[in-house]
């Protein structure tokens, strides 16, 4: 059972299964016989106080600004422990040993004080005491003298528990390449070296610390010759995938989404949709975009939708309505402040253009420029995001035909646009001519709207924007 | 001044095979680099990069940068405290956190960066600056600027015109400071002044300091000249060629892994939540109608969230359900105007309120987003 389920966490066949306590942490918690193995093996820890070592220029006290462990975590080498402040420099305290964090002298804006305890550190017994040098008073290196190992004159870098492990595999230092920081070897090196030797596949490494786009193949010199030798028969073997859950607490934009999407839970929507020939819009737009542009203004498709849009809710004015929360009265609101899906980085948001019964179709493009510029610098004030009453998404900007938009409450409809496709289509005269086709999806409350109410308004709607001509008859 | 720009990948290989020396020049004890980008983000990551990756020992490394207008706030400031973050919003500025201690300085392309890169046993910070000094006097003799103790380099015996703040890792060190020669004076002195009350935190401050730009004591100065000015006592003090090697912080094959380093600067998790625990006490004086509401407000801040929120509103001003749904909306999400702006605007969505009511909430809306 053991050892079926070390094979299930990691595809590590080839090391003996006690090795996966000493660094495989996340096997343990599938077995309590190794658990014991692990906590006996460290409860005889020698606990070491790690003094604060000299930051230079004299400095004799420091402020401690944050802390990266806590304790009961365990570290190894190298790993950054805290950040100190001391007059304008900050400074990454790194740990000298491979432990666990037992105690921490100071809390956050403490002044801590040099050569004197900032933590103390539980370490392996069978590691031993490192030498309580001082960081500056010796070169750079030295202080790291039992981490090395002098093979014909090179150093290599390697933490203790690296260094046993290769030790313990029959692996010299010298011919495993390092990926770490400094080239230091890795224990992910280690296993890499070892796959190679005996063909196992390996689940790719979760940190490497520099990702080098190689082009020559230096690091990896003998690796396709080997697999080619040492693997003769195709074996199907269960790729281990190392990736991990991530779970996150629901916050800001999205706790607004799950907010706004529950309440409109509580609407039982239908849906309507049909096709529009824009052939006509495309053409006028095309012509209209110059001047406008004259104007300093970007005219895209939108105005147009808007203001008809607005006009079909003079005809139809309960598409503009609010139910209240007991389904009691239904408020027919005067201004229709139509709002306008925006996507942002951040996500979802749905500023409105207010009034629209009384703008043109170019006042409408230059709100619809103010309201873009302020959505995508994340500028929107609460006024240009509250008092919508009826909404487009343009979805077909991004893409898609049909859609199932959700209505935004306390409105009662929304319209989904999809993208404009050139479709062939059947005229008057039975030719196929090219046409401008966009699909529309409506959805409305159908506790106080219903299907002949959203076909009729659609149609006229649909009519305006086909015959943009015939909008000119009808502006107010 | 001859300047040598990198072409091939030729080095790459040295990057890897070899333990970090010989990176861009093999012989000489010092080399001197300059950023082609303005992005402050870029140059903080290519800093954030020489201070990992490269080995000091057999070679210190000069870096020379300049940045389109930004403001950067040490590692353990306060943005809120530090500047004037609604201003920066709309001017469209920068707002940098820096790896490095010290203080909050507004950056544009009038002032000049210099990056002392060496090993921490090597880390010294008036040789530094009296090499800027002497730099600036062979440049221009008359010039009378001298450096303080507290790592300032004075004009006149007054004017501030270099800044300094520094980092230390286990094995590397640097030593960075700014040098104003022609930045606007006046985008930095709105920038800098915070309009946020109430706010009580350990963060570092800023000490304020009169400054001047070095083009007002000699209009024929330029922040080109000063960064060869520089450059060139550098390469004389460690005994090299004056040549500058440009580089491009957006190169990945050159810098691996430097593009993450400029992604995790640009996070708001960086720039705002590592700003220490702080509090925010103060009152709102809304004008409503004929009359004015005072609305004592008490928040605690940590890593950039709003951990406890206690608004004191006279009663019955706002409906209790949406007053308390307002303060759970609000506790856990970010002190940030941005969503702030979407939890209100989507509770009056859930709740909606006829105008009275509706106008009220709009307006403490309104006052809380403004304290962010």
């Amino acid at each position: 059972v053991c050892i079926h389920r070390v094979r299930s966490c990691s595809s590590i066949r080839f090391i003996k299964s006690k090795y996966v306590c000493v660094f495989d942490k996340s096997a343990l918690k599938f077995s309590h016989q190794q658990r014991l193995f692990r906590t006996s093996a460290v409860s005889c820890g020698q606990i070491v106080q790690f003094k604060l070592s000299d930051i230079g220029e004299g400095i004799t006290e420091v402020t401690v600004k944050e802390w990266y462990i806590k304790e009961g975590d365990s570290v190894s080498q190298f790993d950054s422990i805290c950040e100190v402040q001391s007059d304008k420099a900050s400074v990454t305290i790194t740990s000298r040993y491979d432990g666990i964090i037992r105690k921490l002298h100071y809390s956050i804006d403490d002044i801590a004080f040099v050569g004197k305890p900032l933590v103390d550190i539980e370490i392996d017994a069978s590691k031993g005491v490192a030498s309580e040098e001082d960081v500056v008073e010796t070169p750079p290196m030295s202080h790291e003298e039992h981490t090395h190992q002098e093979i014909k004159g090179h150093k290599t870098l390697a933490t203790p528990a690296v260094r046993r492990l290769a030790m313990e595999n029959n692996i010299k230092l010298s011919e495993v390449v390092g990926t770490g920081k400094d080239n230091r070897i890795l224990k992910e090196d280690i296993l890499n070296y070892l796959a190679k030797q005996t063909g196992a596949i390996l689940p790719p490494s979760p940190k490497a610390e520099i990702v080098p786009p190689l082009r020559k193949a230096e690091a990896v010199p003998a690796a396709p010759k080997d697999k080619a030798r040492k693997i003769p028969l195709p074996v199907s073997r269960p790729i281990a995938f190392s990736g991990k859950d991530k779970t996150e607490p629901v916050t800001g934009f999205q706790k607004a989404m799950v907010k706004t999407m529950s309440a409109a839970l509580k609407i039982p929507h239908f849906g309507y949709s049909d096709e529009i020939d824009l052939t006509q819009l495309v053409q006028l737009r095309e012509e209209l975009k110059p001047l406008a542009e004259i104007r300093g203004v970007k005219l895209s498709f939108m105005p147009f939708f808007i203001k008809a849009a607005s006009l079909g809710l003079l005809q139809y004015p309960i598409l503009n309505a609010s139910l209240d929360e007991n389904c009691q009265n239904v408020t027919y609101k005067a201004s229709h402040n139509i709002g306008v899906a925006m996507d942002t980085e951040q996500g979802l948001i749905v500023p409105n253009v207010k009034n629209v019964q009384v703008c043109s179709v170019f006042d409408i493009a230059v709100e619809l420029n103010r309201l873009q510029s302020l959505g995508s610098a994340g500028q929107l004030g609460t006024s240009d995001l509250t008092g919508g009453t009826f909404t487009l998404s343009n979805i077909g900007t991004i893409g898609g035909t049909y859609a199932k938009a959700v209505i935004l409450p306390p409105e009662v409809a929304i319209g989904a646009l999809g993208k404009i496709q050139v479709l062939p289509r059947f005229n008057g005269k039975g030719e196929v001519f090219k046409a401008q086709i966009m699909n529309v999806s409506w959805s409305a409350d159908h506790r106080i709207i219903d299907g002949a109410t959203m076909a009729r308004f659609s149609n006229v709607w649909k009519s305006y924007l086909e015959n943009p001509a015939s909008m000119l008859l009808d502006l107010k | 001044m001859v300047f040598q720009a990198l072409k091939n990948c030729l080095w790459l290989s040295c990057v890897l095979r070899t333990p970090k020396a010989c990176f861009w020049s093999t012989a000489s004890g010092a080399l001197i680099i300059q950023s082609v980008s303005n992005d402050v983000y870029q140059n903080l990551a290519v800093e954030d990069w020489i201070h990992d990756h490269m080995d000091l020992e057999k070679q210190q490394v000069l870096f020379l940068w300049r940045n389109s207008p930004a403001v950067v706030i040490g590692r353990h400031q306060n943005p809120w405290q530090e500047c004037n973050l609604r201003l920066l919003r709309q001017k469209n500025i920068k707002l940098a956190r820096r790896r490095s201690g010290g203080g909050t300085v507004y950056h544009d392309l009038g002032n000049i960066n210099l990056t002392f890169f060496t090993t921490r046993k090597k880390y010294e910070r008036m040789e530094n600056l009296k090499l800027i000094v002497k730099a600036l006097k062979a440049l221009r003799p008359q010039l009378d600027v001298h450096v303080t103790d507290r790592y300032d380099i004075l004009l006149d015996r007054q004017y501030k015109i270099s800044g300094t703040a520094a980092k230390l890792g286990r094995t590397s060190a640097y030593h960075h400071c700014t040098l104003l020669c022609n930045a606007d004076k006046f985008v930095l002195s709105s920038v800098l002044k915070s309009p946020y009350k109430g706010l009580q935190s350990n963060a570092t401050p800023s000490v304020p300091a009169l400054v001047k730009n070095l083009f007002e004591e000699d209009p024929s100065l330029t922040s080109e000249m000063l960064l060869d000015a520089v450059a060139k006592e550098y390469a004389m003090q460690h005994e090299i060629d004056h040549h500058i090697t440009l580089i491009n912080p957006a190169d990945e094959t050159l810098l691996p892994g430097i593009s993450n380093k400029t992604k995790e600067l640009q996070t708001w998790e960086w720039v705002y939540g590592k700003t220490p625990k702080f509090s925010v006490s103060t009152c709102l004086n809304m004008a409503y109608k004929d009359s004015v509401v005072d609305v004592k407000v008490n928040m605690d801040v940590k890593h950039g969230r709003i951990e406890v929120c206690n608004i004191d509103l006279p009663e019955q001003w706002l409906p209790p359900a949406l007053y308390s749904e307002l303060v759970k909306s609000l506790t856990g999400s970010k002190f940030c105007p941005k969503e702030t702006t979407t939890l209100v605007t989507t509770l009056l969505r859930v709740y909606p309120q006829e105008d009275e009511l509706h106008s009220r909430w709009s307006l403490l809306c309104e006052n809380m987003i403004r304290l962010m």
